[in-house]
């Protein structure tokens, strides 16, 4: 939502739809169980027509038939993931907030680990080769100032705040 | 004719940036003292010349002058003074300038207060950071001009967005700008630095500082923005994950990591190559946040379409800096020279842990953020990226990382002994055992994760508050002589152990939130009451009120404890006239670090109305412990030995310093 205060802010657009709050009461089914598995999915579904909004959080109509729609099967005795497959099977992949794990995602799911262990062998192989040259050469304090630098370092070290 | 004179002004400005593009770089490579010395004093020009140009946009709007084409789209006569001051960078191109005043007030600093730095860095930074000022002024001058006029004025302007006039426009974006192009600063030494070739002791000593503060703002902008939404909103939420947030919170995951690795560059002249690369780095996201906020990509093609002349300038900018920086980087980086070694388990091996987890999270956010994007441009297949994928991707980075931050500042330099450094934390970690428990005693065992998010916390917290006891020896010493050491650390010490405790109050709150949060949905009928974590809220009933450019529909409510009275909150539905928009206005009350969240709803007749209400234990720390992320970095920034120039410590202190460590 905050993207909704930036976009406003830097585009100087309207808004699409003004905020409220979601859930209303008449939605609320009456069976605290079913009720909190209907929470728990809607916050992982997503209203088409707002920017990156779970159906949970949205007050536009669509999310509300969506947040209704998912009681209904959820009473009906659906699984959960019967739900989902039945509104994916509806309004595609998008309405998943958190994509599936399949070949189209991978690079997506990917990414952290990927970067994690490909930073874990960058560091390893920087300290297998630093200690190869530590071994050729004991040289590593070098001063890498020239002697105009060094009189220049001095004389900023000399003065006094 | 003011109007002109700003546009002029901003004219100017970018002849100027223009020079100072060329001459002091030209003269730090032929080695001309007088080409060189153009810098400063063109530094501070520009400075001047944007201010004149932002002073004259703000009098249009204070004036109301509808012949402005920019205040006729975001201002209003009848709109508090207030809101038509911050309504000057509630805008796309207001706020563009408000960024490109920010970018050569930076460069003046540099320019003004660069006298200890050697004369070719400094000359080769400044004309870098013209380069970016150049950019960024050329883009305002020929696709966002601020003083367009109009033919005909209307009598009255489209006012600003509602959800704008706040108090949170008045802070958050200068913060956060503050700090995004507080980074620039970091960006021109590097790239000065390659240029040059050569790294030496003062760059090191500069680029610290600047992170600091340019990180210290971001982190206090992010803060803002997150407690804005939150307030404004109306549902209670904090952080959405959404990809404007992200624009924001990459930049800060690499400065974060920047300023732990300008630490060790600083201390021990390791890791310089990859300090330089991250300075680019951050910078370069947080142009790509600018450039995804500006184009309208992230919002849909079709806003990208309505005026496709900006984002593609700006992508163009993107190209050139990152692009131009990355290949002077891969040209020239070889030839920087490594320094110190250290073994694996030291506090330089503690830093490159925290970068390496840092980074990788900063990745998996960056992917997460622009993958829904290039899949879409590439196959066509359309996905959405949320919260829930976040959470499940970039929780698990945080923990390892949070995990280690105790140790960090307590292993020594070059090599540690890691048993030594855990006798050191056995009292933290016992505090965070016990803690867990006591909260999987007290919460049952139902919420597994919660206790253990509650014991990370304190395992942070009580990390940050044994380092400092422990380099000061209390139990060893006595607290009389404990004190005068206590006085005595140095301000980085004491900076790096308030941000540690911050970051530990900030995840506190976020897990106590998340997980023990209470909430009702329902529909009162003035005179019900409902119960809540043992308050009870009663609906008084609903009036209609009449604000200076807005109507709202109040509702009243008593929040009673005990029978006795401790709150009254009035939430409220408003409709802003100018452009018709309703919004919510949430009551909160504050008791303790924890809140009571009270939005309205639709109305449903007969003066009933469907009401949500929460409780959210410890919400504030999240903000607070930002603020004091924030404070640790003033501390550092307040060392002596962090200051330009270096002075030369006086005796005693330099006893106690070593004394300390």
């Amino acid at each position: 939502m905050i993207q909704r205060l930036f976009l406003a802010l830097l585009l100087g657009l309207s808004l699409l739809a003004g905020p409220a709050l979601a859930v209303a009461p008449d939605e609320v089914l009456d069976d605290p169980v079913l009720e909190s598995r209907a929470r728990a999915l809607s916050s992982e579904l997503r209203c088409m027509v707002c920017q990156n909004q779970s159906i949970d959080d949205s007050d536009a109509p669509l999310a509300k038939d969506l947040r209704i729609l998912v009681r209904e099967r959820l009473v009906a005795g659906d699984s959960d993931e019967q739900v989902v497959d039945y509104l994916v099977s509806r309004y595609g992949e998008f309405v998943l907030l958190k994509p599936r794990f399949a070949w189209h995602t991978i690079v997506l799911w990917a990414a952290g680990p990927v970067a994690l262990i490909a930073g874990l062998i960058a560091i390893g192989a920087a300290l297998r080769k630093r200690a190869r040259n530590r071994s050729a050469s004991t040289d590593t304090s070098a001063s890498t100032l020239t002697a105009d630098e060094e009189r220049r370092l001095q004389a900023l070290l000399d003065k006094t705040d | 004719m003011i109007v002109e004179f700003g546009h002029y002004a901003l004219v100017l400005a970018f002849a100027l940036t223009l020079v100072q593009s060329v001459l002091p770089i030209w003269g730090a490579l032929q080695k001309d003292d007088r080409l060189m010395a153009v810098a400063p004093p063109v530094s501070v020009m520009l400075f001047v010349l944007i201010l004149l140009s932002f002073i004259v946009l703000t009098g249009a709007y204070l004036n109301s002058d509808f012949s402005v084409l920019n205040v006729v789209e975001n201002s209003h006569s009848a709109k508090p003074l207030l809101y038509k001051f911050t309504g000057v960078w509630g805008n796309h191109e207001g706020s563009m300038l408000l960024w490109v005043l920010i970018l050569v007030f930076f460069g003046a600093l540099v320019g003004v207060f660069g006298g200890n730095l050697p004369a070719d860095l400094r000359a080769v930074t400044l004309s870098v950071q013209a380069w970016v000022s150049a950019g960024f002024i050329l883009f305002l001058l020929a696709t966002s001009n601020p003083f367009t006029r109009i033919v005909n004025p209307p009598l009255e302007g489209a006012d600003l967005n509602p959800i704008l006039q706040d108090i949170g426009l008045a802070i958050h974006p200068p913060l956060l700008y503050v700090g995004y192009v507080g980074f620039s600063i970091t960006f021109s030494f590097a790239v000065a630095a390659l240029i040059l070739g050569r790294i030496d002791a003062a760059w090191a000593r500069w680029v610290r500082p600047w992170t600091l503060l340019a990180w210290c703002f971001l982190t206090l902008g992010i803060a803002m923005g997150s407690y804005w939404a939150y307030y404004e909103l109306g549902w209670g939420g904090w952080w959405f994950w959404d990809p404007v947030e992200n624009a924001s919170f990459m930049p800060w995951l690499a400065g974060t990591a920047l300023l732990h690795s300008a630490i060790v560059m600083e201390k021990r002249e390791a890791l310089k190559v990859w300090t330089v690369l991250l300075a680019i780095f951050t910078f370069s996201l947080s142009l790509l946040g600018t450039f995804l906020v500006r184009s309208g990509v992230l919002t849909s093609v079709h806003a990208f379409a309505t005026d496709p002349a900006r984002g593609v300038f700006i992508l163009g900018l993107l190209c050139i800096f990152i692009g131009g920086s990355l290949s002077l980087y891969a040209w020239r980086a070889p030839m920087l020279k490594q320094g110190g070694l250290f073994a694996p388990i030291s506090r330089e091996g503690g830093l490159v842990l925290n970068n390496l987890f840092l980074t990788a999270a900063c990745a998996a956010v960056f992917v997460g953020t622009l993958y829904p994007l290039v899949l879409d441009a590439v196959t066509g297949e359309k996905i959405s990226v949320g919260a829930p994928f976040f959470n499940l991707t970039f929780g698990p980075l945080m923990v390892p990382l949070l995990l280690a931050v105790p140790f960090g500042p307590v292993l020594s330099w070059k090599r540690a002994d890691l048993g030594a450094a855990c006798q050191r934390l056995y009292a933290a970690f016992g505090l965070a055992l016990l803690l867990t428990l006591v909260t999987y005693w007290a919460w049952g065992m139902d919420k597994v994760l919660a206790p253990l998010g509650v014991g990370l916390a304190v395992w942070v917290m009580a990390g940050a508050i044994s380092e400092i006891v422990t380099r000061v020896k209390f139990f060893e010493i006595g607290f009389k002589r404990g004190f005068a050491r206590l006085v005595g650390l140095p301000g980085s010490a004491w900076g790096a152990a308030i941000a540690h405790f911050g970051i530990g109050l900030t995840v506190l709150g976020i897990v106590t939130a998340s997980a023990f949060q209470e909430e009702r949905v329902l529909t009162m009928r003035p005179g019900d009451t409902v119960e809540l974590a043992g308050y009870q809220m009663t609906f008084e009933g609903a009036a209609p009120r009449r604000g200076p450019n807005y109507t709202e529909e109040v509702g009243h409510f008593s929040i009673r404890q005990g029978g006795a009275l401790v709150a009254e909150l009035d939430p409220s539905k408003r409709i802003y006239t100018a452009r018709q928009m309703p919004t919510t206005e949430a009551g909160i009350y504050t008791t303790g670090f924890s809140q009571v969240y009270l939005s309205l709803g639709e109305g449903r007749g007969d003066g009933a109305v469907d009401v949500r209400v929460y409780f959210k234990p410890l919400i504030t720390l999240i903000w607070i412990g930002c603020v004091i992320m924030s404070l640790g970095a003033v501390f550092s920034i307040a060392d002596r030995r962090l200051r330009v120039g270096a002075p030369k410590p006086a005796r005693k202190r330099q006893q106690s310093m070593a004394a300390a460590e």
